[in-house]
């Protein structure tokens, strides 16, 4: 492949390729050679599925157009199924891996059959009363599975709400316990599968952009009326990217959740929901690459600050707010813009001979 | 009884709710931004008052006068601060910015006065017994909707009818015509942000009489419902907000006497995603049509 015959899309979707390949490299050298700190070991598989979130985030926020403020609900939809579904295949299957796949599979079929059950109605409204929709969702999946029951045992599995009246045999497991969340997850979710999936997700994102169908949905994002004049189906578009994304944060979080022992419904709420949305809008709309980087600093920048232990989250705070001042104002941006050209100027610039006349 | 007294209640959370959703219907007609940090200022509000009473002895109604002026003053540093410089920037960047204030203020309140709950002293005790002892209203109770009440009339009344408030009503219509009418913008959008924080810390103090446990996160999950409530009555509509917070008061209360206590937050939100979907504007909302 020669990267200079390469069209723009093409260079850039690669460039972006690369850079997770390379840091994943880099990572798997430093944990052979022990280099790395248990603290940011603990936090490559959520630093994994948050990326994953962002960028599928970042395709209903960034490409689709539209605000979603509750992403979290599918991941919560996914992990919950996607845990639920581990649990009974890893009574018949003994592979780690292949347990997790299947996993994923059903976590982001689940979070894609919740995506169109909130699709269709959702996406008949737009922006601010779209947002509050999704929020509201976001909440009530929240509720729904903070008071669901669900049991394992050789009949099969129970279910049950607000109350546990779950009738079981003896040899009975207790899936998922109401407001104690799911219980003894394998936690088979590993930093490799993390990776796989981030590419997974990247490509069919990329690919759906560059396509007949993405270039319809981006064109709905810029001028609904005219794509509509020019026969886009509105409705199929915006619910075929809505979808996907529900899928993708389903998959997260499956990965997400097979990290920890013990996962409560109230992790996927509002924050996380805003959290993601603040990686979309930080690494910039529409822009993949950006979404990867702002996930994964954002992630490791708390653990970072945590030498001014309480102060650390003020900071978050402080550094998140002079970021969008500083990428927004046109006052401040060009004052930044300008400085750097200034520094890229001094390293540009060849003294000439006799240019020192003037000083 | 027991339905009448869930109804009192209900209209009473629901005035709080009105309250906070004033905030945000107001500062949202002018500024077209959601101001996220509208919650946690509640939150300061509530602490505001509590030391002021609590620990310093100070009178009740001082000390709601006290975190009024607090709140105002807070509402128009951040005004100035964080959204001022961001008047020209797509809405993602506010909205990040706002969220990013309500970050703030929550870690500087846990910073400040510490995770701990406090224990808020109610400013009205005392209750009324109605029908031969069978229904007990605490004053708190009627205090918050009498004070509701109130607001809304001198809000609807100062919009309408003042001179500032016909310059706020240009505003919010366009911001380009206004400024050539010689209106100051920004004076005005300071001014909302400046109402819109004095309400939530009224708020603030009422909410904490009611639900008496004081905590940096104390206004966010309020905050966030008296956002739906606004969005519920149709967003930019001052009587929408009171109608919007007090039927999902009521819908809340109601969710929680005779359905789920667990469930009462999800029900909430089912009523109002039908609402929307039934009329996408919301109760009140004007119908903007698009133009091609």
């Amino acid at each position: 492949m020669n990267l200079k015959t390469m069209n723009k899309t093409t260079r850039s979707n690669m460039i972006t390729y690369l850079m997770v390949i390379v840091a994943f490299v880099i990572v798997q050298v430093m944990m052979a050679g022990g280099n790395i700190s248990s603290s940011l070991k603990g936090q490559l598989v959520p630093i994994c599925a948050y990326i994953v979130m962002a960028i599928s985030l970042n395709l209903t926020v960034g490409v689709l157009g539209e605000l979603s403020l509750g992403h979290a609900g599918f991941m919560s939809a996914g992990a919950f199924s996607g845990v639920v579904a581990a649990q009974c295949f890893s009574q018949n299957i003994n592979n780690p891996v292949l347990v997790l796949i299947l996993a994923m599979i059903v976590g982001g079929i689940v979070a894609a059959i919740v995506g169109v059950l909130v699709g269709v109605p959702v996406l008949r409204l737009s922006g601010d009363y779209l947002a509050i929709v999704t929020l509201a969702f976001g909440e009530i999946i929240k509720g729904i599975v903070n008071n669901l029951f669900v049991g394992l045992d050789s009949n099969g599995l129970h279910f049950c709400m607000i109350k546990n009246t779950l009738e079981m045999d003896t040899d009975g497991k207790l899936l998922i316990n109401g407001p104690m969340g799911l219980l003894g997850i394998p936690r088979i979710a590993t930093f490799t599968m993390g990776f796989v999936l981030i590419m997974v997700c990247l490509i069919v994102i990329f690919n759906l952009v560059n396509s007949k169908s993405g270039r319809a949905i981006m064109a709905l994002r810029d001028n609904k009326i005219a794509a509509q004049s020019v026969g886009i189906n509105v409705t199929n578009y915006k619910l075929m990217a809505f979808v996907i994304s529900a899928a993708m944060a389903g998959m997260a979080g499956v990965l997400f959740a097979t990290n920890f022992s013990t996962v409560v419904a109230s992790k996927f709420d509002i924050n996380t929901s805003i959290l993601v949305l603040v990686f979309v809008v930080l690494g910039g709309l529409g822009n993949m690459r950006g979404s990867i980087i702002a996930a994964t600093v954002l992630t490791v920048l708390p653990e970072m600050l945590r030498e001014f232990s309480e102060y650390r989250m003020l900071v978050y705070a402080i550094v998140l707010i002079v970021m969008m001042l500083a990428t927004n104002n046109p006052t401040l941006k060009n004052a930044l813009g300008s400085f750097g050209a200034k520094v890229t100027g001094i390293f540009k610039k060849k003294p000439a001979k006799g240019d020192n006349a003037n000083g | 009884m027991e339905f009448l007294f869930n109804l009192i209640s209900g209209i009473s959370l629901g005035s709080i709710y009105a309250i906070i959703a004033l905030g945000y219907t107001m500062v949202y007609g002018i500024a077209k931004m959601l101001n996220f940090a509208h919650g946690d200022v509640i939150m300061v509000g509530a602490y505001i008052c509590f030391f002021a009473t609590a620990r310093y002895g100070l009178n009740p109604l001082l000390g709601v006068l006290l975190s009024m002026v607090v709140c105002t003053v807070l509402g128009i540093v951040i005004e100035r601060l964080a959204y001022k410089p961001l008047r020209q920037a797509p809405a993602l960047a506010v909205l990040i910015t706002a969220i990013g204030m309500s970050y703030f203020l929550q870690n500087a309140a846990q910073l400040l006065w510490t995770s701990s709950p406090k224990v808020f002293p109610s400013v009205v005790k005392g209750s009324v017994k109605l029908f031969d002892g069978a229904l007990s209203v605490s004053f708190v109770t009627i205090v918050t909707i009498l004070v509701c009440v109130i607001i809304m009339v001198a809000l609807v009344l100062f919009v309408n009818k003042t001179r500032i408030g016909k310059s706020m009503r240009a505003v919010s219509e366009d911001k380009g015509a206004a400024q050539l009418m010689g209106i100051n913008v920004n004076s005005t959008i300071s001014l909302t942000f400046a109402i819109g924080s004095a309400l939530a810390a009224i708020a603030g103090v009422l909410l904490c009489s009611a639900y008496p446990t004081l905590v940096p996160t104390t206004g966010a999950m309020p905050g966030i419902k008296a956002f739906t409530a606004a969005v519920f009555g149709g967003i930019g509509s001052i009587p929408g907000a009171l109608i919007g917070g007090i039927l999902l008061g009521i819908i809340e209360i109601f969710a929680k006497a005779y359905i789920s206590t667990q469930l009462s937050d999800a029900i909430v939100f089912a009523v109002l995603i039908v609402v929307l979907l039934v009329k996408p504007t919301g109760l009140l909302g004007k119908k903007v049509s698009e133009k091609v």
